[in-house]
């Protein structure tokens, strides 16, 4: 046995006080594979030791919420005994490393994560944030990274309808790949990952386990520097046929009744899938490492359980089912063995060729779990950026040009055309919307789904940026018609260790769980990633938020494009014209600065709550959030969806021109009716400030004099994407 | 009409398939495993889209020595109409039931989007409830859809009006603008030259009902379900 050094201890990621707790827990030194054990399930990735203490503060309670945090995927009813099955994880480190394998295995892993809840996966979604466009390997990791995601999603034939993509300089060193899925599941037919039985069967389904991917929890859980590259290794390979093979055979089996718990090898492999099922349950586990399937030979006890091999499960089956479940997976040409059994011991014991490799008692692991209260410091307010303090544009003509053919307005079509948004045959809004649409079959329900996040807000005030991203993904919901029902959070931040980093994170979950709050809108499941920072530089902070909400009836949903010509443009909501933190700043004055809108969440109910009822009344006819960009921007984005123009009506003079159409002040929507008689009725009910804005119509865009045509204004926008990634 | 869809593991638009053929023709196909060997009777057979076998040797060519391919080539022979969707077209050309090889997008990369295709030929129960000429908006959804074969076997097409689809503009204009992945003269869809094979790479299932973007695909299912339907 190798002897235990403090180097290889460091190497492991384990600090001095926690070797010590290992000693005491065993009573003796570990051997090398235990400490492989412990590394990975000590890991920040694993054990969530910086993150713990706050995300207990997150509100992840609602009467439709079947499931909560803490399994593979949160669970809400949907009514007629249905159930969406959600979550986003992230795979940014093994992305930077090798951009196809990377994003398309963090895609792989989201599918298992849901339909291992007995769920069929029916979307994906991804939000991507990559580095300044200019620098030398963003075009690379934006083209891996897209083909990746395509690559993996479209072969196992679940559409991905929606995401967003974002470009900053502070993503250069550390890109963002999170992936969402969201399946379909009976509400009496969700499966959970506690091992119940003595004496039952731990078998193992799908590929075969090879070197790939070992130490991956670990290395997501440190920083970055310039020899990142040479951990290639660390990265997994995804064989999507296989998982297709692996969603249809499990589906197959969850629908006899044989199964008692599953769980997916995701993150440190075998270790941790055995040892959470058998500690949710309170067990003990017995496995032999012969029974393993291997895809090649020679590899150790410690290979094999810290290995990242893609498309594998392992299940608790009923005593005596296990030829059941043998010939579902012959079918589907699926490795099937039976590697060990649950014990009442307590404790997880491997064997190699008859020796005992590994012996933990799985209750003091579990329980000596680190849990750490980092040092954190408040993130500084930023001033105020008055109207005044920011100059006029020349032409506003010209800056809405600059701003639709802008990295982060433009068109995203280069992406999502590479994506299968259409398999499976039900999704009613593509991408380009508010919030993708998606049908559940057979019924006249629908889910709509969303991921948002503002990072630039959040860097400025993490509190107002994490309730912002909050409320942009139940307004992006309500737009579309859909009433919003729960939230999965992915939260990226860098280095925990830093207390200014570690208030971003404090402060952006206060955010977030006074929006969930307000909103009545918990989280359900989420996933952190930390130390996203190569060579001390930390990305700004990004708590993507995927939001999924429910259209009782898919045909009263609404999209942004307008529908006719001489419909009046409605906008709800307060404009005063707030500049700071702006696309406007940045891109017109570049200009990185002030204090970000703020979000005023109960105003933010009212006027939501006002738009979905009118939606689901059929009185209105398009309607649209305004974020990013401002009025005129969103008032561009419906033109170009529908190719129908718009005269603007005179502009007042209590704001500046400037401000008023390119402020950022959130909670605004921009709506056209079919019945403005019903509209304006509705409007009498509730203190909701409205403004006529203009008049549908024409090929062209008619605002204080100037005048750009839809064609001219669609090539700028369409057209930056495209440039970038053919330079 | 009775019909027969054909799953091969990777198979993903069979799905879609199913609920066209439920939706238009108002009754749902046989399903048929892959490592079946028979075939029930019917009058339609459908190779669906998907990634048969993962595509990992190239697109389609394993499916196309699998046992089931040799039964759908037999009962082809006697006449059964078959049709092949995408995943299903190349599996047609790679098992030599129709001619020609589908290679790479010219753009190297997967494209998902709404084409517009004008009908070339609808004197047959596929394309029989179009108009000749018609324009009809369907998606794609594909790597591998950029039609190949030798001139001659081009003006064979031609000549024996066996080309059924070509990609256009809006107005019907047949130009390389309006073509998506490089095909040969703009091909989206080919008969074989009795006339009861039509491979086709986009995706008539996905518009048949009108909210996901257009109706364009359902003429395809009624033609074919009024055609061969007793």
């Amino acid at each position: 046995m190798t002897a235990i050094k403090a180097t290889l201890v460091a190497e492991h990621g384990i600090t001095d006080d926690e070797y010590k707790t290992i000693i005491e827990i065993l009573g003796r030194e570990p051997n090398l594979t235990e400490l492989g054990v412990f590394s990975v399930m000590w890991s920040e990735h694993c054990s969530y030791k910086s993150s713990k203490k706050w995300l207990k503060t997150l509100p992840t309670e609602a009467p439709w919420v079947i499931c909560g945090p803490g399994e593979n995927a949160g669970v809400v009813d949907i009514g007629d005994g249905q159930a969406v099955v959600f979550k986003m994880e992230s795979h940014n480190h093994p992305s930077y490393i090798d951009p196809y394998q990377g994003a398309a295995t963090g895609v792989g892993g989201i599918l298992r994560d849901v339909f291992t809840m007995g769920a069929r996966p029916i979307s994906n979604l991804n939000a991507l944030r990559f580095g300044n466009p200019n620098h030398p390997k963003t075009q690379h990791l934006v083209s891996g990274v897209v083909e990746g995601i395509g690559g993996y999603g479209n072969c196992v034939g679940v559409p991905t309808v929606g995401g967003e993509c974002n470009f900053h300089s502070s993503y250069d060193g550390n890109v963002l790949v999170n992936a969402m899925t969201v399946g379909l599941a009976q509400t009496d037919k969700i499966f959970y990952s506690v091992a119940k039985g003595v004496g039952n069967s731990v078998v193992y389904v799908g590929s075969k386990t090879g070197r790939d991917g070992i130490h991956g929890a670990t290395m997501a859980s440190s920083e970055f520097n310039s020899d990142s590259e040479g951990k290639r290794p660390t990265v997994q390979v995804g064989d999507p046929f296989t998982e297709k093979l692996l969603i249809e055979a499990c589906l197959e089996l969850m629908a006899t009744n044989t199964i008692i718990a599953i769980q997916d090898m995701g993150a440190a492999g075998l270790t941790s899938s055995s040892f959470e099922m058998a500690s949710k349950g309170g067990l003990g586990v017995e496995l032999n490492l012969d029974n393993v399937p291997a895809r090649e030979t020679g590899m150790t006890p410690y290979e094999f359980l810290l290995s990242e091999s893609q498309e594998r499960m392992l299940m608790i089956l009923r005593t005596g089912q296990e030829k059941v479940a043998q010939k579902i997976f012959n079918k589907w040409e699926l490795d099937f063995s039976v590697i060990g059994c649950l014990t009442d011991t307590g404790r997880m014991v491997i064997r190699e060729k008859g020796e005992v490799v590994v012996d933990l008692p799985i209750d003091p692991l579990a329980q000596a779990s680190p849990e750490y209260d980092r040092p954190w410091v408040k993130t500084k307010i930023q001033p105020v950026i008055t109207p005044d303090e920011v100059p006029q544009p020349k032409s506003l003509i010209q800056t809405l040009k600059d701003l639709m053919g802008s990295p982060d307005l433009c068109s995203k079509r280069w992406i999502w055309e590479q994506y299968d948004y259409l398999v499976m045959g039900d999704t009613l809004q593509r991408p380009g919307g508010d919030a993708a649409v998606v049908r559940i079959q057979n019924t006249k329900k629908a889910i709509a789904i969303t991921t948002d996040c503002t990072p630039r807000y959040c860097l400025a005030d993490p509190v107002e940026g994490g309730k912002q991203a909050v409320a942009e993904a139940w307004r992006n919901l309500t737009a579309v018609g859909a009433q919003p029902l729960a939230i999965t959070d992915n939260l990226n931040f860098g280095n925990p260790e830093r207390p200014e980093i570690m208030g971003q994170f404090v402060g952006a979950i206060e955010g977030i769980r006074e929006a969930c709050t307000v909103l009545n809108f918990p989280v359900v499941s989420g996933n952190v990633s930390l130390y996203n920072e190569t060579n001390g530089v930390a990305i700004l902070p990004t708590p993507t938020i995927g939001g999924v909400g429910l259209l009782a009836d898919h045909t009263k949903s609404v999209g942004i494009g307008f529908t006719s010509e001489g419909e009046t443009i409605y906008l709800l909501g307060e404009s005063k014209g707030h500049l700071g933190q702006s696309l406007y700043l940045r891109e017109v004055e570049d200009r990185e600065e002030g204090m970000p809108p703020q979000v005023d969440l109960v105003a933010e109910r009212v006027i939501g709550d006002l738009v979905r009822a009118q939606i689901q009344k059929d009185v209105i006819s398009a309607c649209h959030d305004i974020s990013d960009g401002g009025l005129l921007i969103a008032c561009a984005e419906m033109a170009l969806a529908s190719m129908i123009g718009i005269v603007f009506a005179d502009l007042d003079n209590s704001t500046p021109a400037h401000a008023y159409l390119f402020g950022e002040e959130q909670g605004r929507y921009l709506v056209t009716c079919k019945d403005p008689g019903s509209f304006l009725l509705s409007l009498k009910e509730v203190e909701v400030p409205v403004k006529i804005i203009g008049q549908t119509g024409g090929n062209t865009i008619d605002i204080a004099g100037e005048s750009i045509s839809l064609l001219e204004l669609k090539e700028v926008h369409e057209s930056w994407f495209p440039n970038l990634m053919s330079k | 009409m009775k019909s027969a869809i054909i799953v091969f593991p990777g198979s993903n638009r069979d799905r879609d398939m199913i609920m066209a053929l439920k939706t238009a023709v108002g009754r749902a196909p046989f399903q048929v495993w892959h490592g079946d060997t028979e075939l029930p009777e019917v009058d339609l057979i459908v190779i669906p889209g998907g990634f048969s076998y993962g595509d990992y040797l190239r697109v389609g060519s394993m499916a196309a020595h699998s046992p089931i391919i040799r039964e759908v080539r037999t009962h082809a022979e006697k006449g059964v109409h078959v049709l092949g969707i995408c995943n299903g077209f190349q599996i047609l050309t790679e098992a030599d039931m129709l001619p020609g090889v589908l290679m790479r997008n010219s753009n190297l990369k997967f494209i998902c989007k709404d084409v517009h295709l004008k009908v070339e030929q609808n004197k047959n129960p596929f394309l029989n409830k179009y108009d000749l000429f018609q324009v009809v908006r369907v998606p794609i959804a594909h790597r591998d859809g950029n039609y190949f074969a030798d001139e001659t076997t081009l003006d064979e097409l031609e000549d024996g009006g066996r080309i059924a689809l070509r990609y256009c503009g809006s107005d019907g204009d047949v130009n390389p603008a309006h073509n998506p992945n490089g095909s040969r003269r703009n091909i989206a869809g080919i008969f074989n030259k009795r006339g009861n094979i039509l491979g086709m790479m986009p995706h008539p299932e996905d518009a048949v009902e009108g909210y996901f973007g257009g109706l364009g695909g359902k003429p395809l299912f009624e033609g074919l379900s009024s055609a061969l339907g007793k």
